[in-house]
């Protein structure tokens, strides 16, 4: 087995998730639609084009138990779309707000989502369905607490007693610059987040307040983050290849999981002789067609866990301006390149 | 490209790959509106430092960078009044050409030559590495461009003289 499959769906990608028994995948192409594809055989054939949204869609999230799809668009709308007699129906949500609106999700019951503003750029519930952390680009990660009366019901005991909603109980400022991603862990224990300045950083909330550990990456910044066990995260950005991020008594940056193509070396030698040619032929020292030697081409905008256990994930799925979605394989990936998952 | 132009063109290349991590982002201002954030400086916080990489005072080039936007403006070598000349009458027939070139800047910032204004839009729709790479080239020609025009306009003003003189002799 190969440690990932390539599809190529579009010619770009800005988001895309996975319904629950992972055979469709709805994505959003640069544009004002959703495509919904589904495999036939061993290809991805578009069933079904949602077209509501007026502006780009920036953000798709897939409730895998009751099957509603839920998508934000710059256009300041968000739908909710359920599907009914072989169609999918858009409710428009009342956003009450008047900016372009740039990340969705539904909260682990799916009875609620959280949406924000221009200036945050990504939000994630934590698993116990109360507390919201939320990453913006005025350098600040915040958690929240998101108890609404009439979506959870008066028996529930909130972690942090009675905070006013709207009022951050916590706030990170270890960023210095815009944080593009962050994440809760599968136990929701710890948050992590990764900044514009390849910071990469991990609060721990057994204690109150939170310790925070930075790690300084040394490449391009990190665009989204997911949490492959508790101790292992998997990061993906402007670098084209995910990174491996793990925990051994301290955050650390562990490797890449993705060290280009088996042919690098081969490639090598046939392109000098190309240099070479080249030269004598036209007169240029450059060969023009130049490919990146990993599997995504240009920066990759999202990670999605495509089959996880109990918080393990074993595939995940990722998405760029490239228009590839690209499933890894973790076991194999690990075999293939010798790094290990804690 | 002369030898001693790599150290200078290879970290303008690293500087571009770096600052060139753009996303696309919904102005803060004007609902519905989305705007390269390096040219329209609605908010301090989506800006981010300058950068200028300079060979010598004539040889430069300045890198502003914006969460969906970057602004790259080059200042060409000039070392005499021929060279001025030229570098101004290239560079025009380069902007009046500007749609074809795509990220061409129609106007260069102040104290410049030529600027470069590439947004999120661009690097959706192209790659990264070759944009960069476009860059790069683009800098290398430009100055062989100049000094060949230099060397034609020597040679001319030169035959021009001697068949000007040869009525005299």
């Amino acid at each position: 087995m190969s440690a990932y499959d390539i599809d190529h769906l579009a010619q770009c990608i800005t988001a895309h998730a996975w319904n629950a028994d992972r055979s469709r995948v709805a994505l959003c192409p640069n544009n004002n639609e959703v495509h919904i594809y589904a495999k036939q055989g061993t290809s991805w054939v578009v069933e079904h084009v949602l077209a509501e949204h007026d502006q780009v869609v920036t953000s798709i999230d897939w409730a895998p138990k009751t099957n509603r799809i839920l998508t934000s668009s710059q256009d300041r709308n968000a739908y909710v779309w359920t599907f009914k007699d072989g169609q999918w129906k858009p409710v428009l949500v009342l956003l009450r707000i008047n900016r372009a609106a740039t990340h969705v999700k539904w909260s682990p019951q799916e009875n609620k989502f959280a949406k924000h503003k221009s200036t945050v750029l990504k939000v994630d519930w934590h698993p116990n369905n109360l507390l919201l952390a939320t990453s913006s680009s005025d350098y600040k990660v915040r958690v929240f607490d998101a108890y609404v009366k009439k979506a959870d019901g008066r028996n529930v005991t909130r972690p942090y007693g009675e905070v006013p909603f709207g009022e951050p109980i916590f706030e990170f400022d270890q960023c210095a610059s815009w944080v593009h991603a962050l994440k809760w862990s599968p136990s929701g224990s710890s948050l992590a987040f990764s900044s514009h300045d390849s910071t990469f950083a991990v609060a721990n909330f057994a204690t109150n307040p939170p310790t925070v550990e930075k790690v300084r990456l040394r490449g391009l910044p990190l665009r989204d983050l997911l949490y492959i066990t508790e101790n292992s995260i998997a990061g993906v950005g402007y670098d084209c290849a995910p990174i491996l991020i793990t925990n051994q008594n301290g955050w650390k940056y562990s490797d890449e999981m993705d060290k280009g193509s088996d042919n690098a070396g081969a490639a090598e030698a046939t392109s000098a002789r190309k240099l070479f040619q080249n030269k004598v032929d036209l007169g240029e020292s450059k060969s023009s067609d130049k490919k990146l030697t990993t599997v995504h081409q240009n920066c990759v905008t999202t990670i999605v866990p495509f089959k996880s256990v109990g918080g393990v994930v074993s595939d995940f799925s990722t998405s760029g301006l490239d228009g590839n979605i690209v499933i890894w394989h973790v076991k194999a990936l690990e075999a293939k390149n010798k790094f290990k998952v804690i | 490209m002369s030898l001693a132009q790599v150290p200078y063109l290879n970290c303008i290349r690293n500087t571009l790959t770096a600052s060139m991590c753009l996303q696309n982002f919904g102005s803060q201002i004007v609902e519905r509106h989305n705007k390269p954030e390096v040219e329209v400086k609605t908010s301090k916080e989506l800006v981010l430092n300058p950068v200028i990489i300079a060979r010598n005072k004539a040889e430069r080039v300045l890198i502003e960078t914006s969460i969906n936007s970057i602004r790259i403006s080059v200042s060409i070598k000039k070392s005499d009044e021929v060279d001025v000349i030229l570098a101004k009458k290239f560079v025009r027939f380069l902007v009046q050409r500007a749609e074809s070139f795509i990220i061409l800047r129609r106007k260069p910032v102040e104290g410049y030559d030529i600027s470069f204004l590439v947004t999120n839009f661009h690097t959706e729709s192209m790659f990264k590495h070759k944009l960069v790479d476009f860059i790069i080239q683009f800098m290398e020609d430009i100055d062989k461009e100049v000094s060949d025009l230099k060397l034609t306009l020597n040679a001319r003003g030169r035959i021009i003289a001697s068949e000007y003189l040869k009525n005299f002799a």
